[in-house]
């Protein structure tokens, strides 16, 4: 029996992690440009009534999938205007595009509320789902969840081993240095905006798509801020924050299980857990997370007082 | 020259006013549906009838307090968008308030408890993000946006439990309050709070502008670095300005309680937090601007509500038309805003 | 110095001139800089020296004249022409991100793509090897003491390809023994050919290692010469300039022979202090100084000497290391409140970023810090007619003419206007010690000499006054003493009948000899 539980709780947990993984590796990329984007909420709602809609229509989830990425990364484009170019009060304007998501996808998701799609299904490894034990938990989830770790690794190497990373952290770090070696700053930050959008918008999707497999509004219940914790959390690096993402998912996935298992411990103190451990640690970790974070991002928190 | 300046400014507002429209008119066409009919509805369904303008009031009264609960701590270079938790804090003190003194309590005592439990519920929801932030350990964006969710479930937690009304088996909710602590009602549901929100308004303008606070929080909001060095306690003001921004949106939460639903209840709050952080962003943080932005607020989000039977659009379309207003805003001001 | 044989002409400019609005930074500079020499270029602070090296960059555009590189005349539109050009800077401020590794900084200014880790990593090593630098590539720059990582700025500069190396007050972040590995790396770098150009005040580093000196001055060049014909007291002269610089009428002079009461404990008084800056390092070092009722003493410092921690130390801002500081002869904890308490004022460096709130009015400005009174029934009820009083004839005693608009908003005030709003508060509260930066920075003539006047009387009230300014003629005719500040150390307390300003001149840029007070 606790066998069972822990099976299902880990393979849970993996599931549900997912969707704030890929929001939280997006906005990783965005955060290291020195910008802060709390409307990731709004991008999230984006791609996962745009996912749906599109692999509803079209029949196609691949298409679904390719629809919540690009229109994603378009999404999260809109703040550019806004903190790259007038450089307004970059909070401010990341709950106004948190807005802006929520009306959107509510708006054209209307018709699909109720419906329900296959979407993404999980996908057995041939070989390793047989493996005792771990084998259904590991190798018996979709496709997003096998390419999380491969999308950590592609972003760390991104960021830390091309150019255009090296350039992006500059630019976060110190904009005057970075346009004094040459980078175009304004550029580099809208790039990080898009890849940060299509990121979010994957994310979304497989919560409509591989975990929901429906679409109702407000789907993502604050996925999108916690995904913006844990970037905190995570000290802005790619690997740490699936990391992170696994600790959500694995509260989010417990209490599933243990009201499944009609325990006694309370669903609601449960579900605090995530956000209160998120606190303690931004607390603990302060002076370790202010040696990490990008000078750029420090700017827009310790305004003043 | 002073008036050109004002005269172009107006302009480039009106324009700048008139593309957020049309971008959402033409967001409306997209999907078939005319923009004029839902205008026409929106504005039919709230300015158009009593009954209409008497909603639009309803609910701008907890967005009044729930905007000054941004707008204050606003002033000294804070982001409060811990609103939504306040309220639901200030709801739960409050309602604890009432079940335990219990149904037979008279108004005297039982308007002001309920307020008071209200405002230190809100407090004290905003007091520790405020202590983190006078540290300078945790910024108060974060730390009173998690509590948020945090305030939900704290709310769930007792509205399932120990507060659960026994009589009503399917329903999560308390016991209904005695007739003491009701907020009582001016005409239909337009209650007291509308009064108490306008006092409120004019409190914190009289607060900010008037008084030796206002003076250091403008001081200190203006430049920390000249009010530190000239003596100004920087810490305490921040402490207790985030818990007085607090306590207002406590209030919030125990108007909707005690004058509209009666009880308390899960999800009684419809985005009041996050729907004054907007208004009050709107309105440049300024007391009586809030008011008016208020209030077009609160005929966007009624409109928003009655569009859904009219029109078949789901209520939250309207957050499309109000986060195109605040994009507007924000793009205006650009680096001078606050 | 013996200078080795001059290389050819690499870089030359004619005319060089830049102007900002009604300030000339730079009038008609010629200069010409030769392979395989150390070129100084000597000047006080607002001399020019960092609006020329700014635009040899390619940071600013020239207003006319013109540049030439290995003959060729140049448009330098940006740091990318400059550096295309074999122009390398060194700048004061490093333009350095600490949070990245040293390959990774000098990767993001070689723009090289793809990346090239490895190769780069070597090349770092080589040059480092080549001249004996000791650096670690994969080093963060965050972790590295300021005098390595200047090294890292070089060898950046070097792997970019620059034959002209030009370094802006190299040694002001440096320890003395990594000023002196500096200077040894000049060595080395003029003997494989390369120029270094290097911008300072310090007539010691110059005579140290440069080859050829041009001493700028009011943006002009005052002279070009050989270092063989140079000499301490001609460049200090050169530097410094003869008196009469400052309109002696606008400086009212103190009363001859005006002798201070003795036997009264020093109203503010710094017994050994010590102080680090925000980087650990120190500061000011075992500072003795000691302000009597009714005097005036002066600090003589070239900006970034240590005189920016006085005011900050009283204030409390900024922690005592060691050492102790005396109010009225009392032990005083400093704190902003307790030093308004005490009666101590500060008049800072940057008024409007340390000593007003932009958004305010003038009114509301004037009454910062000491803005309690003007509040009745416990600070509900604002009792206007007393502060429009107060805020009147603090106006009033402050300025000249023009008093401006107690309405206006501090940030929509010019920058001497709002200076003399500062002045006209603190001076309002009849404080007993004053300390003060550059009074009379920005202010005209007249309004100058009424700020002078103004502190004068109030010193002859019995205020004690911490004058802290770089205008000698200045420091001369007002000060009662004058304390010498170089490197965050004393270098002498001087009665002005006791020295010269040619002296203290050199005392402030470095230079050896000391006369004791």
């Amino acid at each position: 029996m606790a066998s069972d539980f822990f099976q299902g709780w880990l393979a849970g947990g993996i599931l549900a992690s997912t969707p704030i993984f890929y929001a939280a590796l997006g906005e990783t990329v965005v955060e290291k440009a020195g910008l802060i984007n709390l409307g990731v909420e709004g991008t999230m709602l984006v791609g996962a009534s745009v996912g749906f809609a599109v692999s509803s229509t079209t029949g196609s989830v691949a298409v679904g999938l390719c629809a919540a990425a690009l229109l994603g990364g378009v999404f999260n484009l809109l703040l550019g205007p806004l903190v790259v170019g007038r450089g307004a009060n970059q909070l401010a304007s990341g709950l106004a595009l948190m807005f802006l998501g929520q009306g959107l996808s509510a708006y054209y998701g209307k018709a699909f509320v109720g419906t329900t799609v296959d979407g993404l299904g999980p996908l057995a490894l041939p070989v390793l789902s047989r493996v005792p034990w771990l084998g259904p938990i590991l190798f018996r989830q979709d496709l997003l969840v096998y390419l999380t770790v491969p999308s950590a690794i592609f972003v760390w190497y991104l960021l830390g081993r091309t150019s255009w990373g090296l350039h992006l952290r500059a630019v976060g770090e110190d904009r005057m240095v970075a346009y004094a070696a040459g980078s175009n700053t304004g550029l580099l930050r809208y790039q990080a905006l898009a890849l940060g959008g299509v990121l979010a918008g994957i994310g979304g999707a497989h919560l409509s798509l591989a975990i929901a497999h429906t679409w109702t509004e407000g789907i993502t219940a604050g996925r999108g801020f916690i995904a913006v914790a844990l970037v905190i959390f995570a000290a802005w690096s790619p690997l740490r924050v699936l990391l992170g993402a696994l600790i959500f998912g694995g509260t989010l996935a417990l209490q599933i299980q243990l009201q499944a298992r009609g325990a006694e411990v309370s669903p609601f103190l449960l579900d605090m857990l995530p956000y209160l451990v998120t606190l303690a640690v931004l607390v603990q970790l302060r002076k370790a997370s202010r040696g990490r974070m990008p000078e750029g991002l420090k700017e827009v928190f310790e305004s003043s007082a | 020259m002073l008036a050109l300046r004002n005269r172009s400014a107006l302009a480039l507002d009106a324009g700048l006013l008139a593309g957020a429209l049309l971008l959402f008119s033409l967001l409306l066409l997209t999907s078939g549906k005319n923009p004029l009919d839902t205008y026409g509805s929106l504005l039919r369904s709230t300015l158009g009838s009593a009954y209409g303008l008497s909603e639009v009031v309803v609910k701008l009264i907890p967005l009044l307090f729930t905007a000054l609960a941004v707008a204050l701590p606003a002033r000294l270079g804070l982001v409060n968008v811990g609103g939504e938790g306040q309220l639901h804090l200030g709801a739960l003190f409050a309602a604890s308030a009432a079940l335990s003194l219990g149904p037979g309590t008279p108004g005297w005592l039982g308007l002001p408890a309920g307020a008071l439990a209200g405002m230190l519920g809100g407090a004290a929801w905003a007091f520790a993000p405020a202590l983190l932030r006078s540290l300078g350990w945790l910024n108060e964006t974060i730390s009173t946006l998690l509590l948020n969710y945090v305030a939900l479930r704290v709310v769930d937690f007792f509205v399932y439990g120990a507060l659960r009304d026994p009589g009503s088996a399917n329903v999560p909710q308390t016991k209904a309050f005695g007739p003491g602590f009701l907020w009582p009602a001016f005409t239909g549901r337009v209650h007291v709070g509308i009064a108490l929100g306008l006092l409120a308004l004019a409190l914190a303008a009289v607060l900010l502008f008037l008084t030796r606070w206002g003076y250091e929080i403008r001081a200190i909001g203006g430049n920390p670095v000249a009010a530190h060095r000239h003596g100004l306690p920087l810490a305490a003001t921040t402490i207790a300005v985030l818990c007085a921004g607090g306590a207002l949106a406590g209030l919030a939460g125990t108007g909707e309680i005690m004058a509209i639903q009666g009880r308390l209840r899960p999800h009684f709050s419809a985005d009041f937090g996050y729907l004054g952080f907007l208004i009050s962003w709107l309105a440049g943080h300024r007391p009586l601007r809030i008011l008016v932005m208020g209030f077009l607020v609160a005929v966007i989000a009624t409109g928003g509500d009655s569009l859904q039977l009219d029109q078949g659009l789901p209520s939250a379309t309207v957050n499309i038309l109000m986060a195109l207003l605040l994009f507007v805003v924000l793009a205006r001001e650009g680096k001078r805003g606050v | 110095m013996p200078s080795a044989s001059r290389g050819e002409l690499l870089l030359e400019t004619r005319g060089l001139t830049k102007v900002f609005g009604a300030l000339r930074a730079n009038d008609g500079v010629d200069l010409r800089i030769h392979a395989a020499e150390v070129h100084a270029v000597l000047g006080e602070n607002g001399a020019g020296k960092s609006t020329l090296m700014k635009m040899l960059y390619g940071y600013y555009h020239p207003t006319s004249g013109e540049i030439f590189v290995g003959g060729k005349p140049v448009r330098l539109g940006s740091p990318r022409h400059g550096r295309a050009h074999g122009i390398g800077m060194v700048f004061q401020n490093f333009t350095l991100i600490p949070a990245l590794e040293v390959w990774e900084n000098i990767a993001l200014f070689l723009d090289k793509r793809p990346l090239e880790r490895e190769g780069l990593l070597e090349r770092i090593r080589e040059v480092s090897r080549a001249y004996r630098l000791d650096l670690d590539p994969r080093a963060l720059v965050r972790e590295l003491p300021f005098g390595t990582r200047q090294k890292v700025e070089i060898v950046k500069v070097l792997l970019t390809g620059a034959r002209i190396l030009i370094f802006d007050e190299p040694t002001s972040v440096l320890a003395p023994h990594e000023a002196e590995a500096l200077f040894t790396i000049f060595d080395e770098l003029r003997g494989r050919g390369y120029a270094v150009v290097f911008i300072t005040h310090k007539l010691a580093e110059v005579l140290r290692c440069a080859d050829r000196i041009t001493v700028l001055r009011r943006g002009r060049v005052a002279k070009s010469l050989p270092a063989g014909e140079a000499t301490k007291e001609g460049l200090a002269s050169l530097l410094v300039g003869e008196a009469g610089a400052t309109d002696p009428e606008a400086i009212p002079r103190r009363r001859a022979g005006t002798s201070l009461p003795s036997g009264l404990r020093p109203v503010l008084r710094f017994d050994r202090v010590s102080c680090t800056t925000d980087d650990g390092r120190p500061g000011l070092t075992g500072l003795d100084l000691a302000v009597h009722p009714g005097e005036v003493l002066g600090v003589a410092a070239v900006s970034g000497n240590g005189q920016e921690y006085l005011g900050d130390l009283v204030l409390g801002l900024r922690p005592v290391t060691e050492g102790r500081i005396l109010l009225g002869g009392e032990p005083f904890d400093p704190s902003p409140v307790a030093a308004l308490a005490r009666g101590v004022a500060c008049i800072p460096e940057d008024p409007l970023g340390m000593g007003a709130i932009p958004g305010l009015s003038v009114r509301e400005n004037l009454i910062l810090g000491a803005h309690r009174p003007y509040w009745n029934a416990g600070g509900f009820v604002p009792d206007r007619g007393r502060l429009e009083a107060a805020a009147r004839t603090a106006l009033t005693t402050a300025f000249v003419q023009a008093p401006p608009s107690l309405e206006a908003l501090a940030e929509d005030l010019s920058g001497g206007n709002l200076h003399r709003v500062l002045i006209a508060r603190e001076l309002s509260r009849n404080p007993i010690a004053l300390i003060s930066y550059y009074l009379t920075r920005g202010l005209d003539l007249s309004n100058a000499r009424a700020a002078r006047e103004l502190v004068l009387a109030h010193a002859a009230r019995g205020m004690g006054l911490l004058f802290i300014s770089e205008d000698l003629d200045e420091l001369f005719t007002l000060c009662d003493r004058i304390l010498v500040l170089h490197a965050g150390r004393s270098r002498g307390i001087f009665r002005p009948v006791e020295t010269s300003p040619r002296d203290v001149g050199l005392l402030m840029t470095g230079a050896d000899h000391a006369r004791a007070a």
